[in-house]
């Protein structure tokens, strides 16, 4: 389980990124922590990662407190960040230098053919275009079997239809292992489309605002009544969030729906 | 005659006409371009001599040049300067490549080496080398040390600028990467730093290069009794322009030499690089 209790972060400026922020992740669940600009979100998610150390509050890990970066928590970034020297095979193996070559060799291998690159094995990542650099990166955090797996944006520099089918494709890989999955976004259809639990948070300081729980079977129906509804939801709470002056959660309101960030 | 001028003309269409420049075309015409101008004026010249338009005796035609650096080629002489400049290069270079490097390196790694070092290596390098040539001389005395000094001196700045320029500049998201899979620091260095700093370490080794084949002509004319600086001194005291031109085109091919054994050498390294050069730039 991964136990977030009371994070904070003051940045050296004085800005007030983030404010007492607490949740409980069970292991293999997928929560989506969705927001206006401002609120904190990847300024938690970098404590988390162990890239930036909380101001005060802790991050623990099946007990074990994060500090720096740890060998159960992977991340992806909004950028792909493969490394250009690299070849698309070697990008994906950087994290198993410990590994025989044989060993190493055998599982890059299968998770090339699972994000369906195989035949970029040799490729120079500038050789790539946006969603397959993104699916390497994603083969690259899981192929080391993160227990929790940190995603930061990950799909919002691409186009919708590639959005949308490398949405699928983490469920799909997800439903492999079963990490628990910590995705930052600022997509409404994107939180409902994966996550179990979607955590809407308040700009300035950031904080927690609400918790949304998404109980929809998967695979999820972007077209169903039912979507609909969750996405109006959150959209409200998000509406909400800040304080825009929608009264009550009105579930047919879409007042800002376009323009909440 | 109209035989091989078909044959001279017949490739000429279909490599320009294919849509993507043919590997002939790019083996050939690129290089074959460079030397279109060296070879024009060469030629231009030689034809305005030959036709007595000037008499060539400042300026000798390249027939004359040709013939001075055959005959030292002769008597032995040209390979004795030779050797003797490209060793006094190779010895500086490989000196103020090495200090330049671990010194770039410290500097650009450590926050604290680089605030005690920088600043005085920086005032060092606003001081023109060749104002220590009296001093090298005092110190190390006339002869080879002196000059290997004063070349490295040459190269060391380019290089460490560019070594720590470089470290300085890595891209922190790439840096960011290494961390999340807990990297040490050794194999930061290793994995991280070092492939992300070659292209701009490449650059810098270039430039130091060009620095060096400055420098050996500054030692050398600070006396010196055989070297391709020692021949453009003598060409000047006994009036021989035609060798001292000879040792200029010499210095000339050597230095496009050396620096495109570096090229070639590390093109290997960078064939990862995404830069509008690779591409040829624009057409």
């Amino acid at each position: 389980m991964l136990a977030l209790d009371r994070i904070g972060k003051v940045y050296p400026n004085g800005v007030n990124a983030l404010e007492r922020f607490s949740a409980d992740i069970r292991l293999g669940e997928i929560v989506a922590i969705i927001g206006g600009s401002g609120c904190g979100k990847s300024t938690l998610l970098r404590a988390i990662a162990g890239l930036d150390r909380a101001t005060t509050g802790t991050v623990t890990l099946d007990d074990i407190k994060v500090t720096a970066p740890h060998a159960k928590i992977g991340i992806i970034f909004q950028e792909p960040r493969l490394l250009p020297w690299l070849s698309v095979a070697d990008n994906i193996g950087f994290g198993l230098s410990d590994l025989p070559a044989n060993i190493r060799r055998e599982k890059v291998a299968a998770a090339l053919a699972r994000v369906g690159l195989s035949d970029k094995a040799g490729a120079w990542p500038r050789e790539l275009s946006g969603g397959q650099a993104q699916r390497v990166a994603i083969a690259r955090a899981l192929v080391p079997q993160p227990e929790v797996l940190l995603l930061d944006e990950p799909f919002s520099a691409l186009d919708a239809f590639t959005r949308r089918d490398l949405q699928d494709h983490l469920l799909d890989l997800w439903a492999d292992t079963r990490p628990t999955l910590l995705l930052v976004t600022h997509d409404v259809d994107e939180a409902v489309v994966l996550a179990d639990r979607v955590l809407v948070m308040r700009p300035r300081p950031g904080r927690l605002f609400e918790e949304i729980k998404i109980n929809l079977a998967r695979p999820r129906d972007r077209a169903s009544p039912h979507f609909d509804n969750f996405k109006r939801r959150v959209l409200t709470a998000l509406d909400r969030s800040l304080d825009r002056g929608v009264p009550d959660a009105d579930a047919k309101s879409t007042t800002g729906e376009a323009m909440w960030w | 005659m109209a035989m091989t001028l078909d044959t001279i003309a017949a490739p000429k269409p279909d490599t320009i006409a294919t849509p993507a420049p043919s590997g002939r075309l790019r083996r050939y015409a690129r290089p074959a371009l460079g030397l279109l101008l060296p070879v024009g004026l060469a030629l231009g010249w030689e034809i305005a001599v030959g036709l007595g338009w000037s008499n060539g005796r400042l300026v000798p035609p390249p027939s004359k040049l040709f013939a001075t650096i055959v005959e030292l080629a002769r008597s032995g002489e040209l390979t004795r300067h030779i050797v003797a400049t490209l060793s006094r290069v190779f010895a500086g270079f490989g000196l103020g490549v090495v200090a330049g490097t671990l010194l770039g390196a410290v500097s650009g790694y450590w926050g604290l080496a680089r605030q005690l070092l920088d600043p005085t290596v920086q005032a060092l390098r606003a001081i023109p080398s060749i104002a220590w040539v009296p001093l090298f001389i005092l110190w190390l005395g006339i002869f080879e040390t002196s000059k290997i000094a004063l070349i490295a001196v040459g190269v060391f700045f380019p290089v460490y600028l560019g070594v720590m320029g470089a470290i300085l500049s890595v891209d922190r998201k790439i840096v960011e990467v290494g961390r999340t899979f807990r990297l040490s620091g050794p194999a930061m260095i290793r994995r991280i730093l070092l492939p992300a700093v070659l292209p701009a370490y490449v650059v810098s080794l270039r430039v130091g290069l060009g620095l060096g084949w400055m420098f050996v002509v500054a030692a050398e004319f600070m006396g010196a009794s055989e070297g391709l600086g020692y021949l453009l001194i003598d060409g000047q005291q006994l009036g021989k322009p035609a060798q001292i031109l000879a040792a200029i085109a010499i210095f000339a091919i050597l230095g496009k030499t050396t620096d495109w054994l570096i090229e070639i050498a590390t093109a290997p390294l960078l064939r990862w690089q995404d830069a509008f050069g690779r591409q040829g730039g624009a057409t």
